[in-house]
């Protein structure tokens, strides 16, 4: 299988729950799912669905309870770890996006962008160099020497999104990553989202309820109890 | 990329804040480190003043500091027979308060021989004492050479400065003839005087002193010319090291304790304070923690940013203290030694401190949920 047709996250009968015995809940019940690069998803359904657990196991947050996953081809759950570098992995593998952007207060745009690459081995002058290119590809290239406190809420999720591809990841999860921003502002950041799929070949997976946005995705997933509703 | 560096330099306000009150505190501990030492070198600066290694004292006194001591006058004659014995000094010690400038002036005076052991050492102005009415006084005093000042209504002339010459209780010394000190410990007031003349008793001044020094040769063991001088009956004898251990032990023993548990206390306090500044300011970066973690920061890198950070307000803290005790050692009223060996310590002290106190923030750390990032 090459590489544009293999699958970049494989879950099979991936299961998650918490407790055991009475207090026993099941967060996630057997779930199947293919994502191909290129491929934006969205994740719906109420609170309490399973959506932040799929998001916090395919991001090797935590452990499944049952099931087998691969990222990129390679096994990283069947039944155990296959890795026990999982933050090496993440680095590696996974561009994570946040609803309130999570950008760290003490470092200007390019050095939250070049710290992925620093942690990644990458050299200063490098970093930088990638980071003020991911800018000016996201158009916040302007914005480089600001601080987070100093950016508008559109800016600092596309300095968010600049992070998250850093390290070219193939796998992009995004929780909510519209929800503080207005229709215009989210429709610009679904379209970056889409741009990055098709240029990096990446997957994205994005958890929202916002319903604006619902158009932008090639498949949606609706979770309800614990599993995928509808497709 | 040091993100220890980075969150300063964003919080530097804050942090220096933390760093003055810290490095405060620290001063203080320092001071107190300082101040102990000052008591001890105060309380053994009169003894090692003469350079003596032999104090022949009143038997059965462990004088002149620790207790009184009293022995005739021509004892030094005795004591310089003494196989062994170089130099001897008779001298004479006593608090003395006078008026002078209009203000109080407490006073240790040393009576003594000129020529011989027991006078000032380390004359920072003018000149030894060679005649009556003369005197040499430490700079403490504030007096200054030329000057006039009145004992007991006799009037002297300042002669000679030293610096840093006290008594173990802090009070400055001056330096006169040991004639002029046995006139100024003994003789009585006019009233007085006359009626000892009347009962028929003499008032004349007692050829009397409260010690007698004596400097031993290199090759005679102190101890062998200590046991000489000890078969006297009315003689005791006391090496330079029993003098410093009475001092060290007995005189300011009491005080060297209580500043000791107060430093010991302060220390304490001190180490829960970095400990819950370390602590706080884990917890007020948890949310860029949990950040770090989800994106693959390793433990190293979130581990080093709180250790980095604990380690600079504790040297930047230390830093502040000491130079600001350094700065201000000097107008405390009693003295503050500080010494490089006593920072040097504290200064490790404050790193370890530090580095044990961040172990409860990356503890705290190391426990926080990458997953608590999504979402919040």
């Amino acid at each position: 299988m090459t590489d544009d047709i293999r699958p970049l996250v494989e879950l099979r009968g991936l299961a998650k729950h918490y407790g055991e015995g009475e207090t026993r809940v099941d967060a996630l019940k057997s779930i199947d799912l293919d994502l191909m690069p290129g491929q934006v998803i969205g994740l719906l359904g109420p609170s309490g669905s399973g959506k932040t657990t799929l998001l916090n196991l395919i991001g090797c947050i935590v452990e499944p309870s049952a099931g087998t996953m691969k990222l990129d081809g390679e096994t990283v759950w069947d039944g155990r770890w296959r890795r026990s570098d999982l933050r090496a992995l993440r680095l590696e593998k996974v561009g994570f996006i946040f609803q309130f952007h999570n950008l760290l207060p003490f470092l200007d745009v390019v050095d939250n962008i070049a710290l992925v690459l620093d942690m990644a081995g990458v050299g200063r002058e490098p970093a930088k160099q990638r980071a003020i290119e991911l800018l000016e590809y996201l158009e916040v290239g302007h914005r480089r020497n600001a601080m987070p406190s100093q950016l508008s809420g559109g800016e600092a999720q596309r300095v968010a999104i600049a992070r998250a591809l850093a390290n070219r990841p193939r796998i992009i999860l995004a929780d909510e990553p519209t929800a503080a921003l207005d229709g215009q502002r989210a429709g610009i950041v679904m379209d970056l989202m889409r741009r990055v799929a098709v240029d990096q070949k990446a997957a994205v997976v994005v958890v929202t309820h916002d319903e604006k946005i619902y158009d932008r995705f090639d498949d949606i997933y609706s979770l309800r109890d614990g599993r995928i509703a509808e497709t | 990329m040091n993100l220890a560096l980075h969150d300063i330099r964003h919080n530097l306000g804050r942090f220096l804040l933390t760093s003055v009150g810290l490095g405060l505190l620290l001063g203080v501990v320092l001071s107190m480190i300082g101040i102990y030492r000052g008591l001890v070198s105060e309380a053994l600066s009169l003894a090692r003043s003469p350079a003596a290694d032999l104090w022949v004292v009143e038997t059965g006194t462990r004088g002149p500091f620790a207790e009184g001591s009293r022995i005739p006058g021509d004892t030094r004659e005795a004591v310089a027979r003494l196989s062994g014995v170089t130099a001897t000094g008779s001298v004479t010690f006593q608090s003395f308060e006078t008026e002078h400038r209009g203000r109080k002036l407490r006073l240790q005076v040393v009576g003594f021989e000129p020529g011989r052991l027991g006078g000032p050492s380390g004359l920072v102005e003018g000149r030894d004492v060679v005649r009556r009415h003369e005197v040499v006084a430490d700079a403490k005093t504030g007096l200054t050479v030329g000057e006039r000042i009145v004992l007991a209504g006799d009037p002297y002339t300042v002669v000679g400065l030293t610096r840093g010459a006290v008594s173990s209780g802090g009070d400055p010394i001056i330096w006169l003839t040991l004639r002029d000190s046995q006139v100024l410990q003994f003789r009585l007031s006019p009233a007085p005087a006359r009626r000892e003349a009347a009962r028929g008793a003499t008032t004349q001044t007692p050829d009397t002193v409260n010690a007698v020094l004596a400097r031993v040769a290199a090759s005679v063991p102190v101890d062998a010319v200590a046991a000489e001088a000890r078969r006297w009956k009315h003689l005791s004898a006391l090496t330079q090291a029993d003098q410093e251990t009475i001092l060290t032990r007995s005189v300011v023993e009491k005080a060297r304790q209580q500043i000791g548990l107060f430093t010991t206390v302060l220390l304490t306090v001190s180490t829960v304070i970095i400990a819950l500044i370390i602590y706080t300011m884990t917890m007020d970066k948890l949310k860029e923690i949990a950040t770090l973690k989800l994106i693959g920061a390793p433990d190293g890198r979130i581990v080093g940013l709180i250790v980095q950070q604990a380690l600079a307000l504790g040297i930047l803290g230390f830093s502040i203290g000491a130079t600001l005790i350094a700065t201000i050692k000097d107008h405390f009223p009693r003295r503050v030694l500080m010494q490089p060996e006593d920072a040097t310590a504290l200064g490790v002290i404050v790193i370890v401190v530090c580095v044990v106190a961040s172990g409860l923030g990356v503890r705290l750390a190391l426990k926080v949920d990458p997953a608590t990032a999504l979402g919040s």
